[in-house]
């Protein structure tokens, strides 16, 4: 059985790790965490320019690596760990995909290359207040003669606010549920598009809402088919799931090689607490969450390579992305949460980094679907015999 | 990274499959499915007689090297065969112990005359085997061993005296290994022996225990100068440790896949009946039951690491030090699960005095996963000093 890294994996993702333990430093996170567009640019042209990171899994007639998505999750798991204040996941993990599942030659020929060049880009798609299932899209479309016109409003749209290309999801006014969904690909500055930072509990990525103002679109603007696009969103969001998961394998990792380099340290009682039972069981609860997690999105991770292949296998990715995000999300936020527990007094400042952990472990688990959202949709599958 | 068993594994999963559909049938229908865990007491003459089947197709010491009498399987094909020996509904293995325990045992620490005396009764599915480790004062605290050996120089013959305890089959088995103190000033894990003794003879006693069942699959057994000979020790006295040990580190993933197998036709049935009697439809019971399903593919994804072989930094295989505590733990949330789904009639047994259903059995044995095989507070001992570094526990 093949079922670990490869040689060159390996190398991919120590050099990932070793490049963001140079850059994304408590100092750096902190820095750039405060500011409105929540990344530092010079570092971005950075990773794009130098590191080819967006070009990860873009095929190489795009200008991509053509690498797959077990490299893509090896990286994002180490973005993860140093906490890394990027576009990377709305670029890549959003509207790559996006791009990728959906888009026509001529958009791909178009778009990615734009992209390995270190344009960043997002996905918006929900609505306010909605979850992240197919009735979150609630903005509308209506045909027009030379293309479509958009109105409505997105919110929690990550990086929304400075992302430089717009993947968007509308509806045919009067559908609900899976019917009468498009994608489209417009430039941020579109005439109609009001884009507004919302700042976040987790200031390590930033949210946006966009509002949609008769912003008028030409024909060549929609992805794939009109009006029946929820298939290849939904694989989208699933992919885009599995990156997420990734990151919350990083947190929970690094949340408990945290605290067990703290608890080792500290002195309580004439001995260190980390020799203290009811410490070390519960790191060692932490360390079998936190590889549980990684043997779920490795799974699924190559799943998705199935998936986007358009192999058979690729047929599980729902799943293996549900199972991937349920575990993983719980997994992140038991470690962080019990990180804050064994530091003490110093969990509960702004100095100690265990508390930024455990901000993103939150936003992770609500970025699309939580936890007990991704159960419900696995018990559906179980349970009233639907696929999902 | 890849996801698949390569193209003559798979060919060696057909001819197990086929064997088993040709061979699991006729008089061995009835045990179809009997004997796993909590079920150990039934159809134990049926159960030995099918150990004589396996052992006719090839398929007992399937892992131990062909010198030896075993097949030389890679682990790859005993995981496989593990999983397919599952899937057709084989019967619980009642030469798990020689099988598994003891032949390697002796492939790595025995003698060539210790080796052509021991190996092909188990290899033949014909000598069942038991092992004598936790004492009253030896559980956890394995080290703490009081049972005794003297070697008698004029009859050359070892005498073994002591009390052993949980000790599973021992009344279904014609040998034990037992550990035992040859130092009697030693202390902790210095000055122990491994010990191969018959159990027909009268220095031995076996006493069934009732287990919370009402079925006994582990005993006491009492030595009381039984004896072996002067080749019956493994390795040289004061080795025990080593050797006693040294068993313990062959589990290597082989059976997990196969014992995943189990559990999954455990939770199809617990869905199964979550849709008939509409526990399916609470929110709560839905949340769980989705939980054991992802907790189950993960304990999958998880083997397939192992199986994979090295940790993902080339050292510690970390998800193999996770295993036992994380499917002990899950197996147990299970049981819990399934009376939950049963709902009013978790209650209500098959038939007086105590005969349990299968899910009642599955709920109450579930209780011993986290107890034997080390404890899941043992487990975590182990996992935040070896795999975590952290301080060792203070010895009293
Ligand atoms: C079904 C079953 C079958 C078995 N079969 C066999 C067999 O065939 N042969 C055999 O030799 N043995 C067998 N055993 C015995 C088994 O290995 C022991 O029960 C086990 O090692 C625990 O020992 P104990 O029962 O003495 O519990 P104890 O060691 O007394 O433990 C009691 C409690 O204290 C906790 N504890 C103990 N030490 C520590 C510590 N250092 N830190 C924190 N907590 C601690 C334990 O986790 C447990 O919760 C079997 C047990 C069961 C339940």
């Amino acid at each position: 059985m093949e079922f670990r890294f490869t040689e060159e994996q390996e190398m991919i993702r120590d050099t990932a790790q070793a490049f963001l333990a140079e850059v994304s430093t408590p100092a750096a996170v902190r820095g750039a965490m405060v500011t409105e567009r929540g990344y530092d640019e010079a570092l971005w042209k950075r990773i794009s320019e130098d590191m080819m990171w967006p070009a990860l899994h873009i095929p190489e007639e795009y200008g991509g690596m053509g690498l797959g998505y077990v490299e893509l999750a090896a990286m994002q798991e180490q973005m993860g760990r140093y906490l890394l204040c990027s576009p990377f996941l709305a670029t890549v993990g959003f509207a790559v995909n996006t791009l990728l599942v959906a888009g026509s030659e001529s958009q791909k020929q178009r778009y990615l290359p734009e992209v390995v060049a270190g344009k960043t880009a997002t996905l918006a798609f929900m609505g306010p207040g909605s979850e992240c299932d197919a009735d979150a899209v609630q903005a509308t479309f209506t045909t027009e003669e030379q293309g479509y016109c958009l109105n409505g409003e997105y919110r929690y749209v990550t990086d929304g606010h400075s992302a430089e290309l717009l993947l968007v999801a509308a509806r045919a006014p009067g559908t609900s549920g899976e019917a009468g969904i498009s994608l489209f690909v417009l430039p941020a500055e579109t005439e109609g598009v009001r884009r507004e930072w919302l700042p976040t509990m987790d200031q390590t990525r930033k949210q946006a809402a966009l509002f949609f103002d008769n912003v008028r679109l030409d024909a060549s603007a929609l992805l794939g088919e009109e009006a029946n696009a929820w298939p290849a969103l939904a694989k989208v969001l699933d992919l885009a799931t599995i990156a997420v998961a990734a990151e919350q394998v990083g947190v929970a990792q690094q949340a408990l090689d945290s605290s067990v380099a703290y608890t080792s340290e500290r002195v309580q009682f004439g001995r260190t607490i980390a020799s203290y039972q009811a410490i070390k069981h519960k790191a060692a609860d932490m360390m079998l969450r936190a590889e549980a997690a990684r043997s779920a999105l490795y799974y699924a991770a190559c799943i998705a390579d199935e998936a986007l292949a358009g192999n058979p296998r690729g047929a599980e990715l729902a799943e293996a992305a549900s199972i991937a995000k349920a575990y993983c999300s719980d997994a992140a936020f038991f470690n962080a949460g019990c990180g804050i527990q064994l530091h003490g007094g110093v969990g509960i400042t702004a100095e100690y980094d265990i508390q930024l952990y455990f901000k993103r472990a939150k936003s992770t688990e609500t970025l699309l679907g939580n936890a007990a959202w991704h159960r419900d949709r696995l018990a559906r599958q179980l349970l009233d015999g639907e696929s999902v | 990274m890849k996801l698949s068993f390569n193209a003559q594994d798979e060919a060696f999963r057909d001819e197990v499959a086929d064997w088993l559909a040709n061979h699991l049938c006729g008089e061995f229908e009835a045990i179809r499915g009997r004997g796993g865990p909590g079920d150990e007491h039934s159809f134990v003459e049926e159960r030995k007689a099918w150990e004589q089947e396996l052992a006719s197709g090839g398929w007992t010491g399937l892992g131990w090297p062909t010198a030896f009498g075993g097949r030389g399987a890679s682990i790859e094909q005993q995981v496989i065969f593990n999983e397919e020996y599952a899937r057709a509904g084989g019967p619980g293995r009642m030469g798990h112990i020689g099988e598994t325990l003891m032949g390697p045992t002796l492939i790595a620490f025995g003698t060539d005359l210790q080796r052509e005396h021991y190996l092909p009764g188990i290899r033949a599915g014909k000598q069942f085997w038991c092992q004598g480790y936790s004492e009253p004062a030896a559980g956890s605290d394995l080290a703490n061993v009081k049972t005794r050996a003297r070697f008698d120089e004029t009859s050359q013959q070892w005498y073994i005296s002591g009390q052993k305890v949980w000790t599973s089959l021992a009344h279904e088995s014609e040998y034990c290994f037992v550990i035992a103190r040859t130092d009697p000033t030693s202390v902790g894990h210095k000055g122990l022996g491994v010990f191969l003794v018959a159990m027909a003879q009268p220095g031995v006693t076996v006493r069934p225990i009732e287990q919370l069942t009402g079925t006994s699959e582990f005993n006491e057994v009492f030595f009381d100068d039984a004896v072996c000979s002067a080749d019956d020790i493994v390795g040289e006295p004061g080795d025990g440790w080593k050797v006693g040990m040294g068993l313990l580190g062959f589990e290597r993933g082989v059976s997990t896949l196969g014992q995943q197998m189990l559990f999954q036709n455990e939770l199809d049935e617990i869905i199964r009946i979550a849709r008939a009697n509409g526990a399916a439809r609470n929110p709560a019971l839905r949340q769980r039951i989705a939980e054991a399903h992802i907790g189950l593919r993960i304990m999958r994804f998880n083997s397939m690491r192992m199986l994979s072989g090295g940790g993902d930094d080339g050292s510690l295989q970390k998800e193999a030090m996770i295993y036992k505590l994380y499917w002990a733990t899950w197996h147990r949330n299970l049981g819990k699960l399934a009376m939950d789904v049963l709902g009013a009639e978790s209650e209500i047994i098959s038939a007086a005095p105590y005969e349990l259903n299968r899910l009642q059995s599955l709920y109450l044995f579930t209780r011993a996963d986290t107890i034997y095989g080390g404890t899941n507070q043992i487990q975590r001992n182990i996992i935040a000093e070896r795999a975590l570094g952290m301080p060792r526990e203070p010895r009293g």
